[in-house]
């Protein structure tokens, strides 16, 4: 089998990473790897990257907007009036 | 979604247990379990409503009109996804519904998941000698080193910055799916479910949003 050049195998960095390549084609990427620092290096910097990009997350919600949906659920719960209750 | 259907043939439903207690709860009024769904999930579904309307408030307003369509189908959920994509199929559809009033462009719906983002036909942002030459595939320039420690990269403000700026500009399609993947971090299964991607288109929008991202970082190390 054609080993991987350095192009292809930027192309399918995330197939890798999400575990999509087939067998073959993971060897091929392991193989291309472990001979080429270059390639070696892209993929830690994508790897890299997306930590990075782990750290935006911000789960903050405003508490005005909060008040709001408790009142929706009370209005909710007052017209459903759940039998269970 | 028949394949659910038939891996959960021994349970009523394909809910995990976690789900199913927070469904019994909350079918039953308690609002400590609305509670904590929203600290969960009301954030996250504001800002995927950001992508199909125009501003943050019509966000907010999405958001919760898609929580008392929540609360409205909680009698009629038979748990054949889990509540949380249950849950943001609603928040996508309510958000479709008032974009398309505004007007706006729907970024998944109208183009019906492939590459919204048109300026891919040829996507290499790399250079790399050409077939036909002796080094043809190999880099034409190769990455050089970004001199920072992961954990420096990691706590810098102008990193975080940057990372904005790329996304940006990012096309809406992959703009989105990087979000929701790797800072929100849904899985490619929840991801395909909500915004009904195939897997494969779901890789292509994530792979090239993650290469623009980092090819922007490079180049902000590059001129450092
Ligand atoms: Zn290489």
């Amino acid at each position: 089998m054609a080993a991987l050049s350095c192009h292809e195998l930027v192309g399918v960095v995330t197939d890798y990473l999400e575990g999509a390549l087939p067998e073959a084609g993971r060897d091929r990427f392991e193989s291309h790897l472990a001979a080429c620092p270059h390639c070696t290096r892209y993929l830690e910097q994508f790897r890299l990257t997306i930590a990075a990009t782990g750290t935006l997350s911000e789960d903050v919600i405003e508490p005005a907007a909060k008040e709001d949906l408790l009142r929706v659920f009370r209005d909710w719960k007052a017209s459903a009036a759940p039998e269970t209750l | 979604m028949p394949e659910l259907e038939s891996a959960t043939a021994t349970t009523p439903t394909g809910l995990s247990g976690e789900d199913e207690a927070l469904l019994v709860r909350l079918r039953a009024g308690h609002e400590d379990a609305f509670v904590e769904l929203v600290d969960r999930y009301h954030a996250q579904m504001v800002r995927l409503a950001l992508s199909f309307v125009s501003s943050h408030s019509v966000a907010e307003e999405v958001a919760q009109e898609a929580w008392l369509g929540v609360l409205k189908g909680l009698d009629r959920f038979e748990g054949r996804s889990s509540l949380k994509t249950w849950i943001f199929r609603i928040l996508t559809n309510t958000a479709k519904t008032r974009g398309q009033r505004e007007s706006r462009i729907v970024p998944f719906a109208s183009l019906g998941g492939t590459d919204a983002d048109g300026e891919d036909a040829e996507f290499d942002l790399e250079r790399f000698h050409p077939p036909g030459d002796a080094l043809a595939g190999h880099w034409m320039s190769p990455p050089g080193e970004w001199e920072t420690s992961p954990e420096d990269l990691m706590l810098s403000g102008e990193v975080r910055a940057q990372i904005e700026g790329a996304m940006a500009k990012l096309g809406p399609s992959q703009r989105e799916v990087m979000r929701l993947r790797d800072i929100e971090g849904w899985s490619s299964e929840e991801v395909c479910n909500v915004l009904e991607l195939t897997e494969t288109n779901q890789r292509v929008l994530l792979h090239r949003a993650r290469t623009k991202v980092r090819q922007a970082l490079a180049q902000y190390f590059a001129g450092r």
